[in-house]
């Protein structure tokens, strides 16, 4: 493989790592907290991108605001999910919760297919242009059929770059939260010990509430950037890649932030790469990412970062 | 008061028999269509041009026709299920569908079995009417959409050609082997690229193929992924032909890739541009035109009309609504002018017709030219 090529097909990892890791995060700060797998996160992720979508074109926000209102919609669901579906079962055993989840991730999707519809709408246009510029570097000019084109340079699309951006901010801002704020000083207390906590005078729910709306914002932030590289909405958009970054939480260890940032990274990485070094596979590319949480899993059963006395949130 | 109960009295038997009679005398049609899941887009269209036959030919051999929808949701489970409950639950002279080949293959061996006709608007893998008396089409086979296609791209000079194949749809994978069979026939080379519906990203796919030297490439897909293909293609730098099939005949592939879909050549069924065939395709694009103002209708459209009108044909040579009669009748059918051409459903249940080849020039779907069997 040349070398251009490999750059090209770890630059289109990268991003598509970055977007895996904004959604690994939430997965792995609910399980940190309630040791709840919460399976509608991919829904939520699905209903981040609606809501942006409709605040844009439909209430005509401008496009930040209509970014922002996404984020505040998909925290707000993730707040009332908590609260209707998970709350009453706090005290019931583990496996009832993990089944609620399912079954709030089929009931989401069904509403989205119901109130939305279920043909793909086109996220094209709803950015302004600018997100759709490609930066070339090197390469030469030729010309095709009359047209004046660059061939053999990598290219980076303003999306990339504008991916690695948010994703880098949003992880700080989330560190931020959990390591320098009272806020998150009681998630992380939460993720040791709830019992104790709430004998500091701690409202657990509260702070529950709050890590969902948390997790949800970041995956409504993984879908505002996800619509922007393949622009287009629909009710299941959620399933795989929710699929994946569950995959990506388990792989870095689940519980813990920082492994799923770098479970997610390499998820992306591996899944490109996968398809750019055996083509023909490509049709089953869904079984890598598979295939490496088994192979991981079999070594390190507690994911990369997964060690005990680990800092969980 | 005694006289008021008498007055009701006589007015409730009135409107039962009258009940009864309608439910007698009423032929009964199934559209099993994909209303909601991926191929929605194709079900709404077709049920469009459904819906506007209906409206200009509502009963035949005096007896009102009642249509009515089954969502399939795009699976196959609830296509076979669909059909059966049609045919078994409600009493249905024909079934019109599904869209989708997979969806047709699941449902088809259902009427089968039931020995119903069914008439498939738009599914067109060559398995779906192989070997079967009551299953049929009026849209082309896969088989002639790969041919000519493979034709257009040796007209466009391509020696070398990247197949991008969807293993998941049966379709995909039938105008992929045809393509390639009549593209190497005539010395051109093939590579292929392989993908799932469903996937989101193909960068890697498009960087392998442009890598080894691929001058076009062939997308029989369904317009979810084609778009996106298109707009990975675009982004990664791929400057050659592209062709795909009537999978991507749909406004969804331009609101999606945008300028990414720019030339993009399409081997289709229709295109209301195309030079015009006869009455029927006349009403039709009057009636589509008086019915969505503003609007032409897609190719889908023209299809469930024509699945519509050959139906109510053959109910019409059989001169009974039986459901034996009616099957036997459809594959009488020769020349028949429907609004995507003339249709001769031949003894496979196939339909014999022609080729339009459709291009993306400004955002619009304009007409291209035509491929003859």
């Amino acid at each position: 493989m040349k070398l251009q090529l490999l750059v090209q097909h770890m630059i289109n990892g990268l991003s598509l790592g970055a977007l895996y890791a904004l959604l690994a995060v939430g997965y792995t700060m609910v399980y940190g907290i309630l040791k709840l797998i919460n399976f509608a996160h991919g829904e939520i992720f699905m209903m981040g991108a609606f809501f942006t979508y409709f605040s844009i074109t439909l209430f005509g926000f401008p496009w930040w605001l209509g970014m922002l209102a996404g984020i505040a919609g998909a925290a707000l669901l993730g707040l009332l999910v908590d609260q209707i579906a998970y709350r009453p079962l706090r005290k019931a055993p583990k496996i009832s919760a993990l089944i609620t989840a399912v079954g709030v991730s089929i009931f989401l999707q069904s509403l989205a297919i119901v109130v939305f519809g279920g043909v793909p709408k086109s996220f094209r246009g709803v950015y302004p242009a600018f997100f759709d510029k490609i930066f070339i570097i090197g390469g030469e000019i030729v010309e095709k059929r009359g047209r004046q084109v660059i061939v053999n340079g990598i290219r980076i699309p303003a999306m990339t770059i504008i991916t690695f951006a948010v994703t880098g901010l949003a992880l700080l801002l989330l560190w931020y939260i959990l390591f320098r704020t009272r806020t998150g000083m009681a998630m992380r207390a939460i993720a040791m010990d709830s019992r104790a906590v709430s004998l500091m005078g701690i409202n657990g729910n509260r702070i529950i509430a709050l890590t969902f709306a948390l997790g949800s914002a970041m995956a409504a932030v993984g879908a505002i950037l996800w619509v922007g590289k393949y622009p287009q909405v629909w009710p299941i958009m959620g399933f795989m890649p929710g699929l994946k970054a569950f995959v990506a939480a388990v792989i870095g260890g689940i519980g813990s932030v920082s492994g799923a940032v770098i479970g997610g990274i390499l998820l992306g990485f591996i899944e490109i790469l996968a398809v750019g070094i055996m083509p023909s596979l490509a049709g089953y590319r869904d079984v890598f990412a598979f295939i490496l949480l088994i192979l991981l899993l079999s070594f390190k059963p507690n994911g990369i970062m997964g060690k005990k006395n680990l800092v969980k949130v | 008061m005694k006289r008021f109960v008498q007055v009701f009295l006589v007015v409730m038997v009135v409107f039962g028999t009258m009940l009864v009679a309608q439910n007698m005398d009423e032929i009964k049609v199934a559209a099993v269509f994909s209303m909601t899941g991926g191929a929605s887009g194709y079900g709404r269209m077709t049920w469009e041009g459904v819906e506007i036959a209906w409206e200009m030919y509502p009963e035949v051999l005096g007896i009102p026709i009642d249509v009515y929808l089954i969502d399939t949701k795009s699976d196959k489970v609830e296509a076979a299920n669909g059909v059966r409950r049609a045919i078994e639950n409600d009493g249905v002279l024909a079934i019109l569908g599904n869209i989708i080949s997979g969806n047709s293959l699941a449902g088809g061996a259902v009427a089968e079995e039931l020995k119903t006709a069914m008439v498939s608007p738009t599914s067109t893998s060559p398995l779906v009417t192989e070997g079967k008396k009551f299953v049929n089409r009026v849209c082309f086979i896969d088989a002639f959409q790969g041919q000519a296609a493979a034709k257009l791209m040796q007209e466009l000079g391509n020696q070398k050609v990247a197949v991008f194949m969807d293993v998941e749809q049966d379709y995909s994978v039938a105008l992929a082997r045809f393509f390639e069979d009549t593209f190497t026939q005539s010395g051109g080379e093939v590579l292929y690229e392989y993908f799932k519906t469903g996937d989101q990203d193909f960068s890697a796919q498009v960087l392998d193929a442009i890598a080894k030297g691929a001058e076009a490439f062939y997308l029989p897909g369904y317009y979810q992924e084609v778009a996106l293909i298109c707009l990975q293609a675009y982004q990664n730098g791929f400057y050659g032909d592209l062709v795909s099939a009537d999978g991507a005949d749909a406004p969804e592939t331009v609101e999606i890739a945008g300028e990414a879909v720019e030339g993009l050549f399409l081997t289709a069924n229709y295109h209301p541009d195309a030079p015009a065939f006869n009455e029927n395709a006349e009403e039709f694009l009057a009636a589509y035109e008086k019915k969505y103002p503003g609007e032409k209708p897609a190719a889908f459209a023209g299809l469930g009309f024509d699945a519509y009108m050959v139906l109510l044909k053959a109910i019409e040579m059989a001169g009974e609504p039986d459901r034996e009669k009616v099957a036997q009748a459809i594959r009488q059918i020769k020349d028949f002018p429907g609004a995507t051409g003339y249709i001769t459903i031949n003894e496979q249940g196939n339909a014999e017709k022609t080729v339009t080849v459709v291009r993306i020039e400004n955002g619009q779907f304009v007409y291209d030219s035509m491929i003859n069997p």
